[in-house]
């Protein structure tokens, strides 16, 4: 009975997960353009590398395949792991008050923005994502998408992916969460997003970061995002590292869905909604 | 029932003067003020009750409804709202209560309305037999019928505050608060508005909650009036009552033939031109009828009318009374 009455209370999330999924599916133009980009991007990063693989093959710390299938996965997938992929109506109902709308309604106003967001984020990866792995695909080695190294290597990727990208989730409603507190929104945003850029690797894979430095940004949430499956899949990571990872993954998970709740909590106890 | 017991709430606002050597100073020393929004208030409503909540900007009224509706916790004070305090059981108070804010949408500005409609459906679990026949009422007596398949964002004002109301009931709410519903619509939309609150009153025995700075709606709707000013409740009380208390006289018009009318005492000439003149009677010291007595034994009385001060001038002068 407990379980049953734990399936509805999750079913206003999945109506309002469907509702922004089909209003996020809207947007062919921008998908388009969004395509576009991606495909110049990865072509210009994997040019980028190979310069430097030609100065000195012995440095590279990732074989020349699995970096190019890491590229064409992270352009393919933009839209569920960039940071920077923040929704702008999530700012404005804090910042303008429509706020007092949601908190109106019988739901977890965490919960709900929790939905939202991947919500958000799926629509706009399952436009993008298929005309970039198809392409990608049909690349000559070593600068093309090549299939996981092995089907248990596809497997993890789907599961750490999908951990990764409810970490990146999880992350970005503490920048939305924190709008609460300082009302303008742009200064944190900067911050959060040039910094996680960075630890994420999405400017530059981790493995390409000087060592102990490396092992260091490796125990950040930052690293529990994209770079855990995309390596996975090549083959980067292997072995008993995938459980670890994922293991990583799935505490970083937990602890920032945590913070966020308590955050919510306590500043909706302080919430003053703007604009009478 | 809705019981309210010595609520208060400040808020802090910065304030500083205009000017770029002003916003410079503010940088490095703020000056908050500390406003009472709301100062102790106090007030009960039955069940079925329709109330007007009035006050000028900045009173407190939207403050109050937000503290009603469990988005607001005040500093100090209790609220019971049928036996649940709104901001600490956020909510199951909110299953039972439905809220439209006249200057927000609560609707998805991208899709047809009936999509918004049926996500609050799924939000607050509505059973599928009591949604349907809610939203064919709603649809029926609001008008809906070709707006609910149209995107919000494509909605005039008046059809889509309509869209708002309806979204709000769709739960079988037994409280309905309207913080300023009739706000920009048309003199058709607001009358259609009115019927439709007054209809829902009637036969659902919603308890109605109105905030508003049209008094063409007070009169309409409301039978009792709070009266809130400076966040302290000044006022609570019948139509009625006030009318009688704050606009005692009557404005009296008259076409006439003849020569100047001479008032006596108890009335006074406010306005006279081309043979009409208006005078203000004091029914303490006059009867409407004497007063015509005495003006048709001075001159030739072609046509009359009678009225009392309207609503809207009873408001002005309580809100100077007050000094509010």
């Amino acid at each position: 009975m407990g379980k049953i009455n734990g399936i509805f209370r999750y079913q206003k999330y999945m109506s309002f997960f469907r509702m922004r999924f089909l209003a996020g599916l809207q947007y062919r133009a921008a998908a388009f353009a969004g395509v576009i980009t991606q495909f110049a991007w990865g072509f210009m990063e994997i040019l980028v590398f190979r310069a430097f693989y030609e100065v000195n093959p012995g440095a590279f710390p990732m074989t020349r395949e699995a970096l190019s299938s890491y590229i064409w996965l992270q352009q393919a997938l933009l839209a569920l792991f960039m940071t920077w992929f923040l929704e702008n109506d999530i700012f404005h109902t804090i910042t303008d008050g429509g706020i007092a709308y949601e908190l109106c309604r019988p739901t977890d106003l965490y919960v709900m923005w929790f939905f939202r967001s991947m919500a958000n984020r799926l629509s706009k990866a399952v436009l993008r994502c298929l005309p970039i792995l198809i392409v990608a695909a049909f690349l000559p080695a070593p600068y093309g998408m090549r299939l996981p190294a092995s089907p248990k290597a596809g497997l993890w990727f789907l599961i750490t992916g999908l951990l990764g990208f409810l970490v990146v989730v999880a992350f970005c409603m503490l920048v939305y969460i924190a709008t609460f507190y300082t009302y303008s929104p742009v200064g944190i945003r900067m911050v959060a997003i040039s910094m996680v850029e960075f630890l994420s690797g999405s400017v530059v894979p981790l493995p390409f970061l000087p060592e102990g430095f490396r092992q260091l940004i490796e125990l950040l949430p930052f690293a529990s995002m994209q770079n855990v499956p995309f390596r996975i899949y090549s083959g980067d990571i292997s072995g008993m590292e995938i459980y670890t990872r994922a293991g990583l993954q799935l505490f970083w998970y937990i602890a920032l869905v945590w913070l966020g709740k308590r955050l919510t909590a306590a500043a909706l106890k302080r919430v003053v909604i703007q604009g009478g | 029932m809705i019981e309210v017991q010595h609520i208060s709430k400040t808020f802090q606002v910065s304030r500083r003067g205009a000017g770029f050597s002003e916003a410079f100073k503010a940088l490095f020393h703020r000056q908050y003020e500390c406003i009472k929004a709301l100062d102790d208030i106090s007030f009960r409503i039955e069940d079925g009750e329709m109330v007007g909540y009035i006050g000028p900007n900045g009173a407190g009224k939207s403050s109050t409804i937000k503290v009603l509706s469990g988005i607001l916790t005040p500093d100090r004070g209790t609220c019971s709202i049928n036996g649940r305090i709104p901001w600490k059981e956020r909510t199951a108070h909110v299953n039972e209560i439905g809220v439209v804010f006249g200057q927000r949408s609560q609707l998805w500005w991208d899709v047809p309305v009936i999509d918004s409609f049926e996500l609050l459906r799924d939000i607050y679990r509505v059973p599928r037999r009591l949604y349907d026949s809610n939203l064919e009422e709603l649809v029926t007596l609001l008008k809906l019928e070709e707006l609910v398949r149209t995107p919000a964002r494509q909605l005039s004002l008046g059809q889509r505050m309509r869209c708002e109301i309806a979204a709000s009931l769709l739960h079988s709410p037994k409280i309905l608060f309207l913080d300023e519903p009739t706000i920009g619509l048309d003199a058709v939309s607001k009358i259609a508005v009115r019927d439709f609150i007054l209809e829902q009153n009637r036969k659902h025995k919603t308890t109605v909650i109105l905030t508003t700075h049209d008094m063409q709606d007070i009169e309409t709707l409301t039978k009792r009036i709070i009266l809130i000013g400076k966040g302290k409740i000044l006022m609570d009380g019948s139509l009625e009552h006030i009318r009688k208390r704050f606009s005692a006289t009557k404005k009296l018009t008259v076409e006439y033939r003849g020569k100047h009318i001479i008032p006596c005492d108890g009335m006074e000439l406010c306005s006279s031109s081309n043979q009409i003149a208006s005078f203000e009677i004091n029914p303490d010291k006059l009867g409407v009828s004497d007063a015509i007595a005495h003006i048709s034994s001075q001159v030739e009385v072609r046509d009359l009318s009678v009225e009392s001060a309207s609503i809207d001038k009873i408001v002005a002068n309580l809100y100077q009374q007050y000094q509010i």
